[in-house]
């Protein structure tokens, strides 16, 4: 009697976990947001791996574009060609390229109502080069000597030296002067709430899960078609791609093993979007091997950059030569380097780096080797460290591959090499100027391989100080052929960023991304012009 | 009760204060540089005056122990200063996410707690039995399982190959209005991992305790005087098996914590674990201190807590912790 009945009630109670279960199992899961096939297609809900800090462009939200809440000056079309977009038209420069005059768009308001004025351009740029701003980005305005209104319709800056590139950071976000001013820029609730005259306006941050946005019915530009928009947020790529298989997501960014998993779906395409987000190794000129030109040319040429890109981003990248990818037009043709074990060998031997007992070369006592650092955790660049230090090995260089933040490598960048990553695909000046002039070695993370060429160093200021393209042109083909000749970093791949969308929407484009993509980079760069398939 | 209770919330406060100053003494002897992570870490183009303006504009060219005093005379008025990785009030952005972590942590930690005992009896009741061996294998295996796998493995199987419950968010992505069906329904699978990864202890526990006070003399007396089964074993063998789980209750807490932690984000929960982190490696002094006075707060408030249902639960006990 006494252990049937609890042979019963532990079936009663097995019974009723499992009824609960299935209870739970039984009700919509509701896990299909965004778009129910067949409804009206007029939400999008995609997913991305970073949640931005803060909303506010004073701290450096937007500042390359595209930041959907806000507008800048101008912008960048799918050609990375600028066009106006607060600004009438382009800027007129004068003062021998030192003095940008914008006239700006009539008839603009923010989502709160108020007009757009010239004032809130002045506001924008003052507080961000403000030295109690915390804004990170601020030495991309470093130009930047004086910004001026002229009435409410245009805007005059003037700048400290010519400076060719500058229309190019002025795709930076406008924020209104009535919202933002009178708080904490650093802290107030304008980094949360923002206001902006942009295509959409912020509905919800649920900080950790998602941004949520609604299409802004007064936007200047017409009002979007995609009326609601949603960006999760999700860090784990396992996360993401299996919330994009149970169509929680309509799109999403993946790592191209993950992207594989797709490619029998037709429901979703695979979108691929160039960069010129590079990875490279430093080759500091603090170092007795690394800093020898031999060195640095036959790793140079030992690297195999095709074999990279097949193994380590599944062909989804490029052989990187430079910061400048081989398909922009400020590459400069024929500074490709092929892959040639047997001349950087020779190389060695010529400069008189003989192999030692154990196959490490040695030159008056030295041993060819040094330390490679790659930030931990960054499972690309640890692939990319590896490859490059087996590369090296077969001339008879030993790269010690170590990890470590950058805490632990910033203050041995002078000896050590770092696999190092960065790119922003406007202007050549961007990166070529941060990565290779001597005034800049060392200075934070610019120039980490503190690289010294004066050759390079005048082109370099030629290229930015010169308003007619015929002339940087010629200036930065100088200075990617002196990097071919003097390799102060053995740049290896430019990594593709890959996107699964589902199908539902006619002629998405991406643009050139940076080595950052934060909310505006993707194939929603312009989810604004965006028109359903019929 | 009260007394003790009283005891051990005085006691409390010595412990806070170490805790915190250790904590901002670690957090400034670690390799992390707040303004290099506020930088956002390793891309060109931030040069070294940005970087030591940063430096200087988040205070963290200051002596720690400047800064923990400065925090502390500071959180006493109630103020909690400013996160330097969330870029808001620390009172704001723990306000925002602590509810849903409560909520996760709480629901999970009660159906741990009930279907651990509930196993636990069942396994105690015929130790060696089928269900038994069942139950404590599956206890040691989930024991060693991690929560983030076992949190991947839940998406996969009830989101994606039965699409039965929403895979992660705290309501439909596609949503912007919080109600609490939506809620409810989202927190099904994030409660039920983690409460899984604490099932294990309770089970074990329950089916020891229960087993070993099986075999004590008052319950053989219990069984010799023809009471029935079920009294003896809920009545006299559940109630003293029971008291290891009360202990083990306040000691659950911080291992709780980590689970969230793992959990939240395989989920996308909006709760304050995450947070944690991120105020860990980016050197976020206020926010830290306000997140490790949480949670000490909630291990001394577990442990009295266990402390105090100990004594409730037998009078041999008595308050004077």
């Amino acid at each position: 009697m006494t252990a049937r009945s609890i042979r019963v009630t532990a079936a009663m109670v097995a019974a009723g976990v499992l009824a609960t279960g299935a209870a739970a199992c039984g009700k919509p899961g509701g896990g299909n947001g965004g778009n129910g096939s067949g409804g009206v297609r007029d939400s999008l809900v995609v997913g991305i791996a970073n949640e931005p800090e803060t909303l506010s462009p004073l701290l450096g939200y937007g500042k390359d574009g595209n930041s959907k809440i806000f507008d800048g000056l101008l912008r960048r079309g799918a050609d990375m060609k600028l066009r106006p977009a607060l600004a009438a038209s382009f800027p007129k420069v004068t003062d021998d390229g030192r003095t940008y005059t914008f006239p700006l768009r009539h008839g603009v308001t923010f989502s709160d109502g108020k007009p757009f004025t010239a004032e809130d351009v002045v506001f924008t740029y003052r507080t961000i080069l403000d030295e109690k701003t915390n804004n990170a980005d601020k030495g991309e305005l470093a130009a930047v000597d004086k910004v001026t209104a002229r009435g409410d319709d245009t805007v005059v800056f003037s700048l400290k030296y010519p400076y060719a590139p500058f229309a190019e950071r002025t795709v930076l976000p406008i924020v209104p002067e009535h919202a933002a001013k009178g708080q904490d820029v650093n802290t107030g609730p304008f980094n949360t709430k923002p206001i902006g005259t942009g295509p959409y306006v912020l509905t919800g941050w649920s900080k950790g899960e998602k941004l949520t946005f609604k299409a802004n019915p007064d936007y200047w530009g017409g009002e979007p078609k995609v009326k609601k928009l949603t960006m999760a947020i999700i860090k784990d790529d396992d996360v993401r791609a299996t919330r994009l298989r149970s169509g929680d997501l309509d799109g999403a960014i993946l790592p191209p093993n993950l992207v594989k998993g797709f490619q029998g779906d037709d429901s979703k395409t695979t979108i691929t979007a160039k960069t010129t987000d590079f990875r490279g190794v430093t080759l500091p000129t603090g170092n007795k091997v690394t800093g020898d030109t031999a060195v640095r040319r036959a790793l140079d040429l030992a690297v195999d950059r095709d074999a990279m890109v097949k193994s380590l981003l599944e062909g989804a990248g490029r052989a990187g030569y430079g910061p400048v990818p081989t398909d922009s037009e400020w590459f400069a043709k024929g500074t490709e380097r092929p892959h040639d074990p047997e001349k950087a060998k020779k190389l060695l031997d010529d400069a008189g780096w003989k192999p030692g007992a154990d196959g490490i070369r040695e030159k008056d006592g030295e041993r060819a080797e040094f330390t490679l650092w790659f930030p931990a955790g960054d499972k690309l660049r640890q692939e990319h460290a590896l490859a490059f230090a087996s590369d090296a090995k077969k001339i008879g260089i030993r790269a010690k591959v170590q990890s470590g933040t950058w805490e632990v490598i910033e203050p041995r960048l002078k000896d050590d090499a770092v696999l190092a990553g960065g790119g922003n695909p406007a202007d050549p000046d961007f990166d070529l100027y941060n990565l290779l002039h001597s005034s800049l070695a060392l200075d934070g993370f610019n120039n980490m391989a503190a690289y010294k060429n004066p050759e390079v160093d005048k082109a370099l200021e030629e290229g930015r100080r010169s308003g007619d393209k015929a002339v940087r042109k010629a200036a930065y083909d100088k200075v990617q052929h002196a990097l071919a000749d003097d390799p102060g970093y053995v740049f290896l791949t430019h990594v593709d960023h890959l996107y699964v969308m589902r199908d539902n929407w006619k002629d998405l484009t991406t643009q050139v991304e940076p080595h950052d993509h934060g909310l505006g980079a993707g194939p929603w760069w312009n989810v604004e012009d965006w028109q359903p398939k019929r | 009760m009260a007394r003790m209770a009283g005891r051990r919330l005085l006691a409390a406060v010595p412990v806070l204060l170490v805790v915190t100053f250790a904590v901002f003494a670690v957090a400034a002897a670690s390799p992390f540089d707040p303004a290099r992570v506020y930088a956002g870490g390793g891309a060109p183009g931030t040069g070294q005056d940005v970087l030591d303006q940063l430096r200087h504009n988040l205070g963290a060219d200051r002596p720690f122990a400047a800064r923990w005093w400065d925090w502390l005379t500071a959180a006493l008025t109630g103020d909690l200063g400013v996160s330097t990785t969330l870029r808001q009030p620390v009172a704001q952005a723990i306000g925002e996410r602590i509810g849903w972590s409560v909520l996760l942590c709480g629901t999970a930690f009660a159906a741990a707690v009930l279907v651990g005992t509930a196993l636990g009896v069942l396994a105690a009741r015929r130790r060696g039995g089928l269900l038994d061996r069942a139950v404590t294998s599956l206890a040691y295996v989930l024991e060693a399982a991690p929560p983030f796998w076992l949190g991947l493995l839940a998406v996969w199987f009830f989101a994606l190959k039965t699409g039965a419950l929403p895979a992660g968010g705290l309501t439909d992505t596609g949503s912007d209005t919080v109600t609490a069906g939506q809620v409810a329904s989202h927190l099904v699978l994030p409660a039920a991992v983690l409460a899984v990864t604490q099932l294990p202890w309770f089970v074990l526990y329950v089916r020891q305790g229960v087993g070993d006070a099986l075999d004590e003399d008052p319950v053989r007396g219990a069984r010799a005087r023809g009471l029935s089964e079920r009294t003896v074993l809920l009545g006299h063998a559940l109630r003293s098996g029971l008291l290891p789980v009360l202990t083990l209750i306040g000691s659950r807490v911080p291992e709780l914590i980590t689970g969230a932690l793992l959990v939240e984000t395989v989920f996308s929960w909006p709760g304050i674990a995450s947070a944690t982190v991120d105020a860990a490696t980016g050197v976020d002094f206020p926010l830290l201190a306000a997140l490790t006075v949480l949670a000490t707060a909630a291990v001394l408030v577990g442990n009295l807590l266990s402390d105090l249902l100990y004594g409730l639960a037998d009078p041999r006990v008595g308050f004077d912790g």
